[in-house]
């Protein structure tokens, strides 16, 4: 009797575990097509509070498994809100996990971080060292200081944090009380003066001080020009190009590879076809950084690739769903050495895809099994309307009756959370289902998808969460170091 | 000869049903044609008065027979290969009827229901046209002048003769469905349920069209089964299974899924059953070159489901246009009254005699049905008092 509820225990951690990583690989708590924000933020906010009162050691090792920014920030919150552990071989490994992850974080989330430890009224010894190690390892905190201004105030005055030379009198006595030798922070002081100091700032600061001094957007587009960051570049582009007249250049080479595909989808029609060849080289060569990356190729792969109207997404999330399959789609013919794509609603180039029509996964996935491929990769959001349910009953008898043997393996990856189930919505139980936000976390999602199928044990996947530890504070050491060594450079 | 495009029985030719889609209690079923013939086309033209005043009879600011709604929108139908392809996408906002201030509100005065244009071309006011057409029924009142009868019911006749019915946008539900759902490429029409009772149909001609009057649905106006039956849960999203038994190949896979297809717009159509295939009283409004535009009304039997509808047919008998909207138990009874009334002359015993009932039954049913002040003041009491029901 015992033996049967210690193997029951063990299913639900491992139902538990599978679901809490699958909901931080897909969920930001925003609005979705089907869910609102209000009901995805409760789901999730329940999950990690489930998570964390039960399996306290797993929650922070989920931070290595390759979740996105938004439950990174949540678990490392929740983490140094509820004290440390007692054992102290937890204590090290927590600590070191919630530091590197926090500085993998892109800078206005960790800071967004360290801000909300405020909010919450978080200020234990571990969160105060934390915040300080933090802001010791920014390479520039002047810049940090003009750009985060808010934030990087709140987290100095509540964590006690000493900073040095100009950068304290700046954020705690007020920047007006006095000149400052550090050219950006003077600079920044005097663009409340002249205009010409504006231009010396990061974007972001210098488009409130511009409007202040009024003046006119192109002339402060054009200016502004070489301060731009690539992402806001990439941002700008039609923007800029309707108010200056002129787009800012924008290396596509170097955007990330959703970024850039979530770009081409906001383009028009008839933009895209003329700058075909392009955007098509942008892509794969995207694609290609990420397969580089990746660590095996799948031999025969079919995507079954969901362009139904759901993939417009919300106003929060315009065309992720699409996105994301479109990045998939160029990654998976990257890395697959035989590769095939079927669209619900087909297209003649994936360029012009459009979110458009019925969700009919069924007739795309019988011609992907027809194909005979090895591995098949549904991307979308789980909702099959035409006809309903068709997709679990057809991998059912799919599995069942044609292929006992598993010679194709499918499986179904999902970049919208359903907050009712707190999960991804799944195409029943034939098909493991995966969250993904980002396509490029794709090789990563696929390796998790074995978990979510339900035939590794709950010992297998501790193992693959401390291997993921394991490398992820492998990467962070690395980045440290190399950090240290360039530091070190400009010195000599 | 009786003309074959008048419909007598309502059949979805040359329509096809696609599985639905939910949303809380509000099933939608996608209605899909094949074949578009091009030449029949519908735009929108937006009205944003309160209220609208149609002139049945008459000019548009003389005394007369009127129609006073709430009308959001317009149609405007143009027919003719030429006419329908030069049209698509030019549509021009011609000025329509006459707009005046009264006080704060403005008031749009139209002329009549369906007002031609041009040549090819005719504008018509969607579900009113049909809900005219109710309410018209039997308007003119007794026309024998039994001694029962007020002197109001005798020379006004039902005037004036008032029905409530419910806008799409009360409830959030059709909001949430019409914002979620998923148009076909060959859509041209839909079935909307809500709690799985079909509350109105609406096919057009071309699936672009549809597509640009999708979100027009939210300003109609439906029964007020919408807004009854919105408090039950949410609709089942249904099931079907395959028989795994059957299956050897991906090939039979394959026809098992088309079957599956056809299992749902098999089932959908019997969900539809009140509607289509149901016998209609049709009646013609307007002759648009080949296309019948015609107004219709189900048996108003008070124990069946009810419709008023309006409809295009072309002349191949094919379904080119259709709105309907769901009568309520209420405005199914009191048609039916007057449908009784009307077929026993007037006279009240008759009337009374052929709905199994007494004279004072019936008066109190009148009473009942809001029909009250078609009887004179004193027998009307009278009746209320013999049936225990005094004020």
């Amino acid at each position: 009797m015992a033996a049967v509820a210690e193997v029951r225990i063990e299913q639900v951690a491992r139902e538990d575990l599978v679901m809490f990583v699958n909901a931080c690989f897909s969920c930001t708590g925003q609005r979705e097509f089907y869910g609102d924000a209000s009901g995805q933020s409760v789901s999730i906010e329940f999950l990690h509070q489930y998570i964390l009162g039960n399996y306290r050691r797993l929650y922070a090792r989920t931070l290595a498994a390759g979740i996105n920014h938004f439950n990174q920030a949540q678990i490392i919150l929740n983490l140094l809100a509820s004290g440390s552990p007692a054992a102290p071989e937890d204590r090290g490994e927590e600590g070191a996990l919630i530091a590197a992850a926090l500085r993998g974080l892109p800078p206005p989330r960790a800071y967004r971080v360290l801000e909300s430890l405020r909010a919450r009224r978080v200020n234990n010894r571990r969160a105060r060292a934390i915040a300080r190690e933090y802001l010791a390892g920014r390479p520039d905190l002047a810049f940090d200081a003009v750009k985060y201004r808010s934030k990087l105030r709140a987290a100095v005055v509540h964590g006690h944090v000493k900073l040095e030379g100009e950068l304290g009198p700046f954020l705690v006595h007020g920047w007006k009380k006095r000149t400052y030798t550090q050219p950006l922070l003077e600079a920044f002081r005097k663009a409340h003066y002249t205009q010409d100091a504006v231009f010396e700032l990061p974007y972001t600061v210098a488009e409130g001080l511009a409007q202040r001094h009024g003046i006119p957007r192109d002339v402060f587009l054009q200016r502004i020009e070489p301060r731009l960051t690539q992402g806001e570049r990439l941002r700008l582009q039609e923007a800029a190009a309707r108010d200056s007249g002129q787009a800012p250049p924008v290396d596509l080479e170097r955007a990330s590879l959703t970024k850039l595909a979530l770009y081409i989808l906001a383009l028009e029609p008839g933009a895209r076809k003329e700058r075909h060849a392009q955007l098509h080289a942008a892509l794969e060569r995207a694609a290609a950084r990420v397969a580089g990356r990746a660590p095996s190729a799948p031999g025969r792969v079919a995507a079954v690739l969901d362009n139904s109207y759901s993939a417009s997404g919300s106003l929060e999330k315009r065309r992720r769903p699409l996105g994301v399959a479109l990045a998939a789609h160029y990654l998976l013919s990257t890395m697959a050495r035989d590769y095939r794509a079927f669209w619900t609603c087909p297209v003649e180039d994936a360029l012009h895809v459009q979110a458009r029509g019925q969700t009919d996964i069924a007739t795309p996935l019988l011609e992907a099994l027809a194909w005979a491929p090895d591995l098949v990769v549904i991307v979308s959001d789980g909702y099959d309307n035409d006809p309903p349910h068709a997709v679990a009953e057809l991998t059912r008898v799919f599995r069942a009756k044609l292929d006992p043997a598993r010679r194709t393996a499918l499986v179904h990856v999902n970049p919208v959370f359903d907050a009712d189930a707190y999960a991804p919505r799944s195409f029943g139980t034939a098909v493991p289902t995966v969250g993904v936000r980002d396509a490029e976390d794709l090789p990563t999602v696929l390796g998790f998808a074995r978990f979510a199928e339900g035939s590794a044990s709950l010992a297998e996947l501790e193992g693959y969460l401390g291997a993921r530890v394991g490398q992820l504070l492998e990467r962070d050491a690395r980045r440290r170091e190399r950090a240290r060594a360039e530091a070190e450079g400009e010195v000599e | 000869m009786r003309d074959s495009r008048l419909i007598q029985r309502l059949e979805p030719a040359g329509l096809r049903l696609a599985p639905s889609q939910v949303w809380g209690g509000i099933r939608i079923v996608p209605v899909l044609r094949d074949t578009v013939r091009g030449d029949l086309r519908l735009a929108r033209r937006t009205y944003d008065e309160p209220v609208s005043v149609v002139t049945l009879k008459g000019g548009l600011k003389e005394p007369g027979l009127k129609y006073c709604a709430y009308v959001p929108h317009a149609m405007v139908m143009t027919w003719g290969k030429k006419e329908a392809d030069a049209v698509y996408g030019t549509q021009l906002q011609a000025p329509d009827g006459k707009r005046v201030k009264v006080g704060p509100f403005a008031v749009r005065l139209l002329h009549r229901m369906v007002h031609r244009e041009d040549s090819h071309q005719l504008r018509m006011l969607p579900l009113h046209l049909a809900m005219e057409g109710f309410m018209a029924m039997h308007f003119g009142g007794p026309d024998i002048a039994w001694t029962e009868y007020s002197r109001e019911a005798l020379s006004h006749g039902l005037n004036p003769r008032i029905e409530s019915a419910v806008p799409g946008w009360a409830s959030a539900a059709l909001d949430g469905a019409l914002r979620t759902f998923e148009i076909h490429e060959q859509q041209v029409g839909v079935l909307l349920f809500n709690a799985d009772v079909l509350l109105s149909a609406f096919v057009v001609a071309h699936p672009e069209d549809y597509r640009a009057l999708h979100r027009t649905l939210l300003e109609d106006f439906y029964g007020e089964l919408l807004l009854q039956y919105g408090f039950l849960g949410a609709a089942p999203e249904l099931k079907l299974s395959l028989d795994a038994g059957t299956i050897g190949s991906l090939e039979e896979l394959r026809a098992a899924v088309t079957r599956m297809r056809r299992d749902w717009a098999d089932f959908h159509g019997f969900m539809a059953g009140g509607l289509f295939g149901a016998e209609v009283n049709s009646e013609r409004v307007y002759e648009a070159g080949a296309f019948l535009l015609q107004r219709f009304h189900t048996s108003l039997v008070p124990s069946a489901e009810n419709h008023v509808g309006e409809a295009i047919v072309g002349e191949d008998g094919t379904l080119e246009y259709l709105k309907t909207y769901r009568l309520s138990a209420s405005q199914t009874r009191r048609a039916y009254l007057l449908q009784q009334l009307a077929s026993a002359g007037w006279k009240l015993d008759a009337a009374a005699k052929r709905l199994n009932a007494t004279q004072d039954e019936l008066a109190v049913r009148l009473h009942n049905a809001g029909f009250g002040y078609l009887l004179k003041e004193h027998v009307m009491e009278a009746a209320l008092r013999r049936q225990g029901r005094g004020h």
